[in-house]
């Protein structure tokens, strides 16, 4: 079962800078297990959305390249404190969770 | 419309099937990308990578900005931001080029995301990091080189 993520979002001049942790092992598929010597499976995050009051404002790709546990931080114009950030990421395995959090 | 897009994404040659309907404007971009860009995820060639996300014939700019560490000690942490000064930005994706599967990831930005993106990456070699932006229907693309001295990518 996914991990929960954390969110933080919070105003900064005229956008909202949004931050995000998610836990993923994010196995590239290339990792060769040091016991068995067999190649560990790919099992990593590919897809992510992001929306602000239902809206998306980003939808990611990712492969095995990004870090484990991943960080995320963007930008969003025109976002208002109280506004309602979502984002939910689903894996190959079909392992998905989205959080929630408002702008503050 | 969507009955359209899954047929194309079914079809043998996905890709290139994706990138003809696109360039005959058959599709826009954030519909074409809606699923998961497998042959340029796990292509082994940076060309292929580059190819398969429509950056082949990207112009280098100055008004893309990779920042990335000098020296990573870690190769499976390397903090990358990549901020895009071109007016309109579209995606945002980012690549590193000596790694086995050189295409990390790829961000489409709507409804006012700046062009900005913020992540972590794994690098399994000292090498460019190369960021592609698409903006207004151009490609451009900026790269930084990180000195990597213990690999992330296993092996």
């Amino acid at each position: 079962m996914a991990e929960p993520m954390k969110i933080r979002a919070s105003m900064s001049g005229d956008a909202a800078d949004v931050k995000c942790l998610m836990n993923h092992v994010m196995e590239t598929g290339l990792r060769k297990d040091a016991k068995t010597g067999g190649l560990v499976p790919a099992h990593h995050i590919t897809n992510v959305t992001a929306t602000v009051n239902g809206k998306t404002v980003l939808e990611a790709e990712w492969g095995g390249g990004i870090a484990k546990n991943p960080y995320l931080a963007f930008k969003v114009k025109g976002a208002k404190a109280g506004d309602k950030v979502q984002i939910s990421w689903t894996d190959n395995t079909g392992d998905h969770t989205s959080a929630e959090a408002a702008i503050g | 419309m969507n009955i359209l897009r899954r047929n194309v994404l079914k079809g043998a040659g996905a890709a290139g099937a994706v990138s003809v309907a696109m360039a005959a404007g058959l599709l826009k971009p954030t519909a074409a990308f809606a699923g998961w860009n497998k042959s340029g995820f796990e292509s082994r060639d940076l060309g292929t990578s580059m190819g398969a996300i429509g950056a082949g014939s990207a112009v280098a700019s100055g008004d893309v900005v990779v920042k990335a560490p000098d020296i990573a000690e870690n190769g499976a942490v390397v903090p990358v931001e990549i901020t895009s000064n071109v007016a309109g930005t579209d995606s945002i994706s980012i690549l590193s080029e000596k790694n086995t599967m050189p295409l990390i990831a790829v961000f489409n930005l709507s409804n006012g995301t700046e062009g900005f993106i913020s992540t972590r990456i794994k690098m399994g070699a000292t090498s460019n990091v190369i960021a592609v932006v698409k903006a207004g229907g151009k490609v451009y693309k900026a790269h930084k080189e990180v000195k990597v001295t213990i690999g992330g990518c296993g092996g």
